[in-house]
């Protein structure tokens, strides 16, 4: 219980996905101009990493990893090399899944978060996220936290990007920086002051 | 008034289609410096206030002198301590023998004019490689250079430690003058506090000057750890038997950057900014709160392999800078949150940032000026929340 605590916030903080990895920066730049849009973009990808991870978890365990299909009597197979894809179709299915549920059920939101829904399925923190469990070998409570709380991360990162560039509309920012070169800056200060982590051990 | 004359005569080669014009911010500057500001409010409302922009900034610097009195004293005080161990060298050196005061660290003025010599150099290429920088987003951007940028420098130079390399200076003062501000407009349009950004910029650039045993006393080959190392590796009870007591770190006589290490000094200025208003009383209150609150659960939490779970807090407020941070970091009215309540929030934040950094991060023991950085980032989302809960309270109240 202990190491599940502190790897969840291990992966909110101390590996930050989006500021301390750079990982899902497409939709970091691009959906973190109101507080509310970012809220619900940071919850759809928590709530996908939080299915994702755990599932993909199991594809390997069950499916991928050397001798994972002894149940069906091929022990000696070995499918690793199918990881890749096979972890980009359960992110789209589930993406497809979950964008059908939010058309249906939360309109506003389906509508305000528009293209980058879709475009969630190939947000490299959601594959970056289950590359990550298949390297650190974790088993499936460790690859359900982390899920969760690297989902957390990413949402707590573009929420406080969002809440930094509503401020920064009050701002006078030279012509040339305007839009995305400020928010690349914006970005990189805010990686800074999350470096105030690195370096904590747990 | 001859020198009003002067600038009267002046001022129409700046102004609109004088011949300098393009150097208006510059006339501004000087004039402003040594005159109050002519300009008046002209839309309605006129609230009626003497606090201008000049005049918060002024205050600032005002409240640091303590600071920078003591600083000197010290920084000059652990020098000459050092100096009866390991001799005198260095071009410092060289300017006191020929002035024959000598290195005695019992003599107060000897003290103060060694730390002058470590104080001013850095703080002349603050001043100079910061403002120039400054100037020229001014001619360009065509904003006035006002007086945050004293208070910037000040309290930049305030924060490092004596032996940094002057060229570490100039660069870390850049970036915080540029990066840390200017890109965003100016002072008031910044959100994080230029001067910290400047200083973590160069810890994270340049550790090995800016952070460990041997950076804090400027001689060769004196290693002193700051007492949040000693706290770090031996616990907080092990400090008297370094030479530190509670009351040395209170009244500020170790290790430390140049200007931060008195709490007694900071807290000089903290009574200052409080009766002119220029703080706010809400964040020092959140951020004493925080601090105290989180470090005693975890005095009470324990530790067997961490000594400094059990650094009471007390102690947590004279060590490293975080009385320094407290009183000018904190209350600095740009990157704080702007509501009231999100005040409070925004200064348990820190605290509570504070002593986590110090206690579980063994990579950096100053966990003051990250904290604060890292509150900034979340001050706009505190006040974002706040408003949001007011508007529901209301349309409920309203319903």
């Amino acid at each position: 219980m202990e190491g599940l605590v502190s790897l969840a916030v291990k992966a909110v903080f101390i590996e930050n996905l989006a500021l301390s990895f750079f990982l899902g920066m497409c939709t970091f730049l691009a959906v973190s101009k109101k507080i509310s849009t970012a809220m619900g973009l940071g919850i759809s990808v928590m709530v996908v990493q939080a299915l994702t991870v755990p599932a993909n978890n199991l594809l390997l365990n069950y499916l991928l990893a050397p001798g994972a299909l002894a149940w069906a009597g091929f022990g000696d197979v070995d499918l690793t090399f199918l990881g890749l894809i096979s972890y980009i179709g359960v992110i789209a299915a589930l993406v497809q899944i979950l964008e059908m549920i939010l058309d249906k059920y939360f309109p506003p939101l389906y509508n305000a978060l528009g293209v980058y829904l879709p475009l969630i399925t190939v947000n490299c923190a959601i594959l970056g996220g289950s590359l990550f469990m298949v390297e650190r070998s974790y088993n499936f409570a460790e690859a359900a936290t982390y899920g969760v709380s690297s989902g957390f991360g990413w949402a707590l990162a573009i929420t406080a990007m969002a809440g930094v560039r509503e401020k920064l509309k009050y701002s006078d920012i030279p012509d040339g920086l305007q839009g995305l070169g400020i928010t690349f800056i914006t970005a990189g200060l805010m990686a800074m002051a999350f470096m105030s982590f690195s370096g904590v051990k747990l | 008034m001859g020198l009003r004359a002067f600038f009267d005569r002046l001022e129409p080669q700046f102004t609109k289609g004088g011949k300098y014009e393009k150097y208006f911010p510059l006339y501004e500057m000087v004039e402003s410096f040594i005159y109050t500001p002519k300009t008046v409010t002209t839309v309605a409302p006129h609230a009626r206030s003497y606090i201008d922009m000049k005049r918060i900034m002024t205050y600032v610097v005002l409240a640091t002198v303590p600071c920078i009195l003591f600083g000197l004293y010290n920084t000059g005080l652990q020098t000459n301590l050092a100096i009866a161990e390991l001799g005198p060298s260095g071009w410092r050196a060289a300017i006191i023998e020929a002035l024959g005061i000598g290195f005695n660290p019992a003599n107060p003025l000897a003290n103060m004019l060694h730390g002058l010599l470590y104080f001013l150099p850095i703080y002349i290429v603050t001043l100079v490689a910061g403002g120039i920088f400054e100037v020229i987003f001014a001619v360009v951007r065509r904003h006035e250079v006002n007086e945050g940028f004293l208070v910037t420098s000040m309290l930049y130079t305030l924060i490092m430690p004596a032996t940094a390399p002057l060229w570490q200076v100039a660069l870390g003062i850049i970036f915080g003058v540029v990066i840390g501000k200017e890109v965003f407009g100016g002072t008031g349009k910044n959100f994080l506090n230029p001067a910290l950004v400047g200083r973590a910029f160069l810890y994270f650039a340049y550790p090995a000057q800016m952070s460990g045993d041997t950076v804090w006393t400027p001689v060769d080959g004196f290693s002193g750890a700051t007492a949040l190392a000693v706290g770090a590796s031996d616990g907080y009870a092990a400090l008297p038997a370094h030479g530190i007591t509670w009351m040395d770190a209170f009244i500020g006589t170790i290790q430390g950057c140049l200007g931060e290490t008195s709490t007694i000094a900071c807290l000089i200025g903290l009574v200052f900014l409080l009766a002119t208003r220029i703080a706010n009383w809400r964040l020092i209150v959140g951020c004493l709160a925080g601090m105290i609150a989180f470090s005693s659960l975890l005095n009470w939490i324990g530790s067997d392999s961490n000594p400094m779970f059990a650094m009471p807090w007390y102690w947590h407020l004279v060590l490293g800078g975080y009385a320094f941070g407290l009183v000018f970091m904190v209350t600095e009215p740009v990157s704080a949150s702007h509501t009231n309540v999100g005040r409070y929030i925004y200064g348990a934040l820190i605290g509570f940032m504070v002593v986590m950094i110090r206690v579980i991060n063994p990579a950096f023991p100053e966990g003051m000026m990250l904290a604060i950085l890292f509150g900034n980032v979340f001050a706009p989302l505190i006040d974002y929340f706040v408003i949001q809960a007011n508007i529901k309270r209301r349309a409920k109240r309203n319903a």
